[in-house]
Formats: structure tokens, sequence, C-alpha cells
């Protein structure tokens, strides 16, 4: 058994909630004022995602700012942004326009969010 | 001279929002005055995602939310302008606008929308002692230079104030490879979303320190340390808990003020509390043709809810320029705010010149749990709303209905009362 303290952020209330966990199976939540804590709760600590947005360079100087398509597990945010670091991509980039096919390994692509030079 | 029906002054979230609305209510004539070199206003440098939930359904991240608006301006073909400034608006609404390209030009506009956005409070109105040296952003100083610019202004950072763009910069920082060192915030609360101080501090464990402010910053020609300090009940250093944080950025986020030079110039008369001007039910500034909203009528924490207002800016300076809005007859209803309401937007309104419902936007001036927000013409409670907490962070609304009026009748005043709730009174957030 384990416990793990989280802070809701389903709205300003930010319950803090205590999750117990048998191995990977949540044994219960409490400390929460409202459903959205507990399922919150429940995704947060057996599979912790977010959607990473950073910049990559442009060949001919200047930035383009860049998300991942989707959420990615969290432990994989700085493998990405790493990655995203050493890429430099040609310009013009258009908004929409896959920078990186598969980021981190996910499988997940990292599409461009604004218009380059 | 130029002659046009409508210029809207700002090509951010606001004024996209506002042409659009304008347009699709039959005004041609549009002309938007953007100061950038490109429209979209601060969503372009707000790179992060969780825009337009409420509008699209969908979270976005800045730029891509204010495409969608470029957009459909670009498919109504409405004219814009950027890289041009606006000098001075007479109440008369003649504008100067200042280019490159064109010099000084003047522009005789039938109505006006001003939606210039806001700007962020200085070093200077912070009363940080200290020297002055290069090393001091504000954080949306560093957040254009990082996401449009592609420069990091440092690498070792503390951030005073933990509004959202400080949370949001102590994560983008962070990606860049700096090391955020600590949060200082002077109240005992946020002014960030929870969910900002979990994705942005907590995911990469930056301390939040509440009551503490910097008191001493080292350095003469670059930042070297601030000395952080714990505050008490009346935000007063309290000696001999002083920590020293070497760095060589200080970022601050220390509170947004709406942007109304122009405003003031034209001789609008002005709201104290929210720093914009005061409007009523059609969002009708003292100057009647002249129109106001998004960042620079109050400051706003959803981008979504400044294109609704700004829509709503839109159809009634349409509605104006075609002659179908009713003239003042009376001052209109004051919509006063008590119980630790700051303020409201509008803070006047007329039933007669209502032709849709209005919905009345106001902020707390403290942290307050397990409360209701009711609405009353004059002692008759009309709705009440549950809260379990409200916050100054979060901007609540009420919806007022033309039925209310014909239901109950003029009221002297509209009153939007903060109550406190029963102790077991423990239902959850809902409408009564």
């Amino acid at each position: 058994m384990s416990n793990r303290i989280l802070t809701c952020i389903g709205c300003p209330m930010g319950c803090t909630l205590q999750v117990e966990m048998d191995g990977q199976i949540v044994k219960s939540v409490t400390g929460n004022t409202c459903k959205r804590g507990d399922t919150y709760a429940r995704k947060e600590v057996t599979d912790p995602t977010r959607i990473v947005t950073t910049t990559v360079r442009l060949k001919n100087g200047g930035v383009v700012s860049v998300k991942t398509k989707e959420d990615i597990p969290k432990g994989k945010i700085l493998e990405c942004v790493k990655e995203l670091k050493q890429l430099v991509v040609e310009g013009p980039v258009k908004i929409g326009q896959v920078v990186l096919e598969n980021t981190a390994g996910t499988g997940i692509p990292v599409v461009a969010t604004s218009f380059s030079k | 001279m130029k002659q046009c029906d409508l210029v809207i002054v700002g090509g951010g979230p606001a004024g996209l929002a506002a042409a659009i609305a304008a347009k699709k209510n039959g005004i041609n004539d549009i002309l938007i005055v953007e100061r950038d070199e490109k429209l979209g206003g601060i969503l372009n440098q707000c790179i992060h995602n969780g825009f337009g939930l409420h509008t699209f359904h969908e979270e976005l991240t800045g730029p891509e939310y204010a495409y969608r608006f470029i957009q459909m301006a670009e498919e109504l073909e409405i004219p814009y302008m950027t890289g041009s400034m606006v000098l001075d608006i007479t109440p008369e609404k003649k504008l100067t606008v200042i280019n490159r390209t064109e010099g000084v030009m003047e522009i005789q506009a039938k109505s006006v929308i001003l939606a210039m956005g806001c700007r962020e409070r200085p070093r200077g109105a912070l009363n940080i002692p200290g020297y002055r040296p290069m090393g001091i952003y504000s954080a949306g100083t560093a957040q254009r230079l990082v996401n449009v610019d592609g420069f990091l202004p440092g690498k070792e950072v503390v951030i005073l104030g933990s509004g959202d763009i400080g949370l949001i910069m102590a994560r983008r920082m962070t990606l860049e490879g700096a090391k955020v060192k600590v949060v200082a915030e002077l109240m005992p609360y946020s002014g960030g979303l929870k969910r900002n101080i979990v994705q942005c501090l907590d995911d990469f464990g930056i301390p939040l320190k509440l009551s503490h402010t910097v008191v001493e910053i080292k350095g003469k020609q670059k930042l070297e340390g601030v000395t952080l300090a714990r505050v008490d009940e009346h935000n007063r250093p309290i000696p001999g808990t002083e920590e020293y944080y070497a760095c060589d950025t200080l970022l601050l986020s220390c509170g947004l003020i709406p942007e109304n030079e122009l405003s003031r110039e034209m001789g609008i008369a002005m709201n104290p509390v929210t720093n914009g001007p005061v409007v009523d039910e059609s969002l009708e500034t003292s100057i009647p043709g002249v129109f106001v909203c998004g960042n620079v009528l109050h400051v706003h924490d959803l981008v979504d809810f400044v294109s609704e207002e700004a829509a709503v800016a839109g159809r009634n300076a349409a509605d104006y320029i075609r002659g179908n809005m009713e003239e003042k007859k009376s001052q209109g209803i004051p919509v006063e705010t008590e119980g630790g309401i700051r303020y409201s937007v509008p803070s006047v309104v007329e039933p007669e010149r209502m032709h849709e419902p209005v919905k009345v936007r106001f902020r707390v001036g403290n942290v307050y749990t397990n409360c209701y927000i009711s609405l009353y013409l004059d002692d008759i409670r009309i709705q009440r709303k549950k809260r379990q907490i409200v916050t100054p962070g979060e901007m609540e609304e009420m919806v007022l209905k033309k039925e209310f009026f014909q239901e109950y009748g003029r009221p002297e005043k509209i009153r939007i009362v903060l109550e406190q709730a029963k102790q077991d009174d423990r239902e959850v957030n809902g409408n009564e």
C-alpha cells in the first residue's frame, strides 16, 4: 500500500486529494468535495498525460510554436522537449504542419501551431 | 479625410470578434487598426494550450485560437491595417492614425470600438527597493522573447507574482533549460488557475511561496540575486524571514492594467476599480457610439469570454450605425455590488435598450467559501447561485433578462450580492 497526495485541478477549490494505492490499483480517493476530484485522481495516478507546447528553431533563424498533437505521458515531457530542441525545420511552416512524426517513441506527432516566415 | 462606418482599435481577440459580429450584422465599411505587425494580439505569444474550450469545445493554443478568428475575418473580407497606431481619438470620433508607409492620416468614424487590451504592471509601480540592473522583465516580455523571438532571457530565474502568465512562464523557462528557483506571491493565495499551479509548478517541482515578496535586488549592472521575505497580514515584510536567491533573471507577474490612454484623452468616464471605461448594457461608453470590449474594459481570465463580450460590442455598434439603437432617455439603472464583490461590468443597465439577455460579469476581492451569489432588483431576490468557492482570479457572471423588469417593474437599483451560506448548507455549485 502507498499513498499519493495531489491537488485537484477541477475548480478553484483545489482540494487536497489522498489516493491510496496497491501497486497500480487505486484503493480509495479521499479529500475530494465532488466527483470530478475522484475522476481526476484516478487518471492522474495511473496514467498522467499532458499536451506539450514549445518552439522549434527555423533554419533561417527564429522559431515557430509547436505542440504534441495529442497528450503524451507526463514522464515523456522532458524527452519530447529535448528532441524538439535538436530539431531545425525549414520554413515557411504552416499551422497544423507536422514537424516531427513520432515524439519520444509515443507515436504522437508534433505539429506547428502558427505560421512562420 | 477618410470616412469609415466602424473603426476598431486593436486587432487582438476582442477587436477581431467585434469586427466579425459587426460585419455579420450588416456593417461592411469596417477598419481594424492594429499596432503590431500581425493580427492576433497577445494570443500570438501564448503558445500554451487551454484556449477555446467554451467557444470551440476543444483545447487550442493561443496562436491557433487567434487564427480561427483571423480566418473568419479574412473570409468576411474585413479590412485591417497592421503596423499602425492610433494616436488620438476626438469625442466626435475622428481618429489620428500613423504608420510607416502612409505617415499620419485622419479617419472620421461613425462608431468606434475600443479593443486595445491591457499592459503588465511594471517594476516602477511595485516599489521594489534596490538597484535597477538588467535581468528584470515582466513575465509577458519574457514570454515574447522566448516564444516569438526565440531568445532565453536568463538561466537562473525567480518569479514574483503567481498570476497565470508567471506560472506559465515558470514552466516555459524550465522547458527551455532555465532553472526556476521559486515563485513568490505577496498574497496568501495565488491569483492563477489551480490547473496552472499543478501543471506549471508541481509537475516540475518549483516551489510557490505565498505571503512572500522581494525586499532587495542585488547587482548594479547585471542582476545577481534577490532577497525574499515573508509578509504579515498588512503585506509588510517580517524582519528575520529574509532568504537570498542567486539569480540572473527576475520575472514580474504582478497584475494587468487596461490600456486606456486613448479612452481617457477622449474624455470617456472611467471606472476606478477596473481602470476601464464605465459601460452600460450595450457596452457603450459615456460617449454615444463608442463601445468597448475585452481586456481594455476589464481584465479577463478566459479569452472565450473576451470573444463573447466583443461580439456583443460589435452587434451593438452595428445597431448604432444603422440607427437601430434607442437613445438613452435616462441614466439607466445602476448595478451595485455588495458583500465583497469589487465591481461589475456593465455598471448601469437600461432595460429598454436590451435586445438580448445581458451578462453581468464581476470579480470578488478575496477568497470566499460556501457562499451564494445573488441577484436582486431592489430588495427582491431574482436569482441565486451556490458557490463552494469564489476567488479573485476567476470572473463570475449573472444573466439579466428583460423579463425580470417586465415581471418585477423598474427597480431603483440592480444589486449583485455575495452572501455566506449556512454552515450545514453543503449543496453543490448550481443555480437556484
